[in-house]
């Protein structure tokens, strides 16, 4: 199922409003506004330092960043309200622009611990380690992988392209209803990003969401897009279908800059 | 330091006795040995904090007491009773595998608590004081014991040498596959007599020879919470294209002090896994002093320190390169809760001519409390050119990045918190090879930080 514009509109997924964040002081986030419904895709584009990874970590509940003022809800309630590990258990997913590595602790139980907070949360009987590894089997394969990577410390020693699979091997598991992805495809090989945005794509539902957080449109031409922002500046200067992230491509983003300035 | 002789006299005086009464049996080699060492201990006294290399750690709550020599000659059992041996599940508990054990209880063989000494293809695990007194075994402990341990340089190590009488003995012939790890338990009863709390010397030799194969596990108990002392010394000795893997758990009493030091040596293209897991003591102070001896040698030093309440453990390593083609690599992690302190010193010696040697090392300490302390110092002394040489250490609380990478799965903070803390001891137990006494480990290791 792709998510064209015709049939019905879903239900309201998140509602981004007025949002203004800092870090260390600095204001990055200057009156963000996004709405998305389940079953839409959405790709925010922007030059570095636009504020678009700050966007993706202040809706995962980065503790560094500071929510000056707006709100946003999720599914009608107060996301910023709710601890990190509250949102996760609740659907949403940040697969990390940097994926943080953690000694000791395999990759297997690393991801059982996490399926099973959740289930856990749902009041869904836990899975043992050979369950677990049966119901993980097909999207490892998905990916591309064996399950040597499973016997590994998370993210330790890892290329910067496995780190990313690493990221989408537990949105597969974790299965949300918003993920939030920070330039996920960056750091990719043309096939690694393929297998990635197939991964993504095949995970699309009526019920769910994606935000493709991005620099490039290269991921684009994979999973469509329903809609496109421009983010410059802490604002979303621009939104559209996906023909902006082609102009955009073959423009830059320097015309956008003078625009966010003007308005 | 005036103070100097009245702490070592008391020890003098002891080892008189010792050596007129008990430990007159002996070889002449072997008495000339315990005088040497005695009056080099005197001479070296206990060491400072002035003293470079104890710099962090004071070994004045062993000094500033008295200790009565455990199994002194013509002695009683402590306090005058007669000494009950432990029960056999006392042992059974402190074992982590199924294979042969040799047990001691406050430094002396027990053998009812033990397996036979005979093994498999002639190999032997028993007593070093039965040992010394067959031709076969004196022999062979003639030709390694403290040929390897740096005793001249070390006041304990003397110590213990002064008063070497029994310990572990292990010998693995050539070629030889022993397929379960040995059990080598040192248990101490805690119990005090009037004059003063106890002290044992254990001395181990464990001499896997060339092309042999096997696993020991040395371990450190007590059987109460009372004041003691151990002042160990293991020398290990892996022959030509041999495979051993030592591993070493220190789980003694909580009011109690150790000091020990394992000394390895290996021959050409022998691989030895030094596995230390330090739980235990007041005061723990473990030096290791291994010598890659021959080119080709492969040498993993893996150690963990857990530690809580008022805990100090202390870890000084020196590794040797003294031939070339060698590969070192070590890892120290430590956690540190409470107040306590963790000490690690790593020391790499490259020597002139070790080329080609390959040599890592790596500290890394997680504190748990504000109060808690580590202390971390690499010394690489390099003497020859072609080497790769690494280190680096850490010391710092809980990463703020990895808990909220976790939390944003779904983990609770404490949940986080306790996979991260894991996460230090796992990275070492993943190393030791043996799947049993590995898990039997990890089972303490979760044990201990729960």
């Amino acid at each position: 199922m792709t998510g064209k514009g015709k049939r019905e509109r879903g239900k309201l997924l998140l509602e981004v409003r007025d949002l203004h964040a800092s870090v260390e002081g600095r204001e990055i986030l200057r009156g963000i506004d996004l709405t998305v419904r389940a079953g839409e895709v959405h790709a925010i584009m922007g030059p570095n330092g636009s504020g678009k990874s700050t966007l993706a970590q202040v809706l995962a509940g980065h503790p560094a960043y500071t929510v000056t003022a707006g709100r946003v809800l999720y599914e009608g309630h107060d996301l910023l309200g709710m601890a990190p590990e509250a949102r996760a258990r609740e659907g949403v997913f940040l697969a990390f622009q940097y994926p943080v590595a953690i000694r000791g602790i395999t990759n297997a139980y690393f991801l059982r611990s996490a399926v099973n907070a959740i289930r856990k949360h749902k009041g869904v009987e836990e899975l043992g380690p050979v369950e677990f590894m049966d119901a993980l089997e097909e999207k490892l394969k998905a990916i591309g992988w064996d399950s040597s990577y499973l016997s590994r410390p998370v993210n330790e020693g890892f290329s910067g392209g496995e780190k990313k699979r690493n990221e989408i091997l537990q949105l597969a598991v974790l299965d949300p209803k918003l993920a939030i992805l920070d330039e996920t495809d960056s750091g990719l090989d043309i096939d690694a990003l393929k297998t990635v945005a197939q991964t993504v794509d095949k995970l699309r539902r009526p019920d769910n969401a994606t935000v493709l957080v991005t620099h490039y449109d290269r991921i684009l031409t994979h999973i469509e897009p329903d809609v496109v922002h421009v983010l410059a500046g802490g604002r979303i200067v621009k939104s559209g279908g996906k023909e902006l992230a082609r102009e955009l491509e073959e423009k830059g983003y320097d015309w956008l800059r003078e625009e966010a300035v003007v308005t | 330091m005036t103070d100097v002789p009245d702490r070592t006299a008391p020890y003098v005086a002891d080892f008189e006795a010792f050596a007129r009464n008990g430990a007159s049996g002996a070889p002449d080699w072997l008495k000339e040995l315990r005088e040497g060492a005695i009056g080099r201990f005197a001479e070296l006294g206990f060491p400072t904090m002035k003293q470079e290399e104890w710099r962090f750690t004071s070994v004045a709550p062993i000094a500033d007491q008295r200790f009565i020599l455990a199994h002194a000659p013509g002695s009683p059992g402590p306090s005058g009773t007669p000494v009950g041996l432990p029960a056999p599940s006392d042992i059974e508990r402190l074992c982590l595998g199924a294979g042969p054990r040799v047990v001691f209880v406050d430094g002396r063989h027990a053998p009812t608590l033990s397996t036979p000494a005979d093994l498999v293809g002639g190999a032997r695990a028993g007593s070093l004081a039965a040992a010394l007194r067959t031709d076969a075994g004196g022999e062979l402990a003639r030709a390694h014991l403290a040929r390897h341990a740096r005793w001249r340089d070390s006041a304990f190590a003397a110590l213990n040498t002064a008063f070497l009488a029994d310990g572990a003995f292990v010998h693995v012939p050539a070629d030889v596959t022993l397929e379960r790890p040995l059990e080598v338990v040192f248990v101490s009863t805690g119990r005090a007599r009037s004059e003063g709390p106890l002290v044992s010397h254990p001395r181990s030799l464990i001499v896997v020879e060339r092309g042999a194969r096997a696993a020991v596990v040395e371990t450190y108990a007590a059987l109460s919470d009372g004041v003691y002392w151990t002042n160990a010394v293991t020398e290990v000795v892996v022959g030509a294209g041999a495979w051993a893997e030592l591993y070493r758990v220190q789980r003694e009493g909580p009011h109690s002090f150790q000091v020990a030091t394992t000394h390895s040596r290996q021959d050409r293209d022998s691989y030895l896994g030094l596995h230390v897991v330090t739980l235990g003591a007041a005061l723990a102070r473990h030096d290791i002093d291994a010598v890659l001896d021959g080119a080709g040698a492969e040498l993993i030093l893996n150690g963990l320190y857990l530690l809580g309440g008022a805990q100090h453990a202390d870890h000084h390593t020196v590794i040797d390169h003294a031939q070339p083609h060698c590969a070192s690599h070590e890892f120290f992690n430590g956690v540190l809760a409470e107040r306590s302190h963790g000490v690690f010193t790593g020391r790499i010696i490259v020597r002139p001519g070790a080329q080609r040697t390959d040599s890592k090392q790596t500290n890394n300490n997680l504190l748990l409390s504000t109060e808690a302390r580590a202390d971390s110092q690499p010394q690489l002394e390099i003497y020859a050119d072609d080497v790769k040489c690494t280190h680096g250490s850490t010391v710092g609380p809980i990463d703020q990045m990895q808990l909220y990478y976790l939390r944003s799965r779904g983990l609770a903070p404490e949940a986080a918190r306790s996979i991260l803390t894991y996460g230090f001891g796992a990275e070492i137990l993943d190393r030791m090879r043996h799947p049993v006494v590995r898990d039997r480990l990890d089972r303490l290791v979760r044990e201990r930080l729960a």
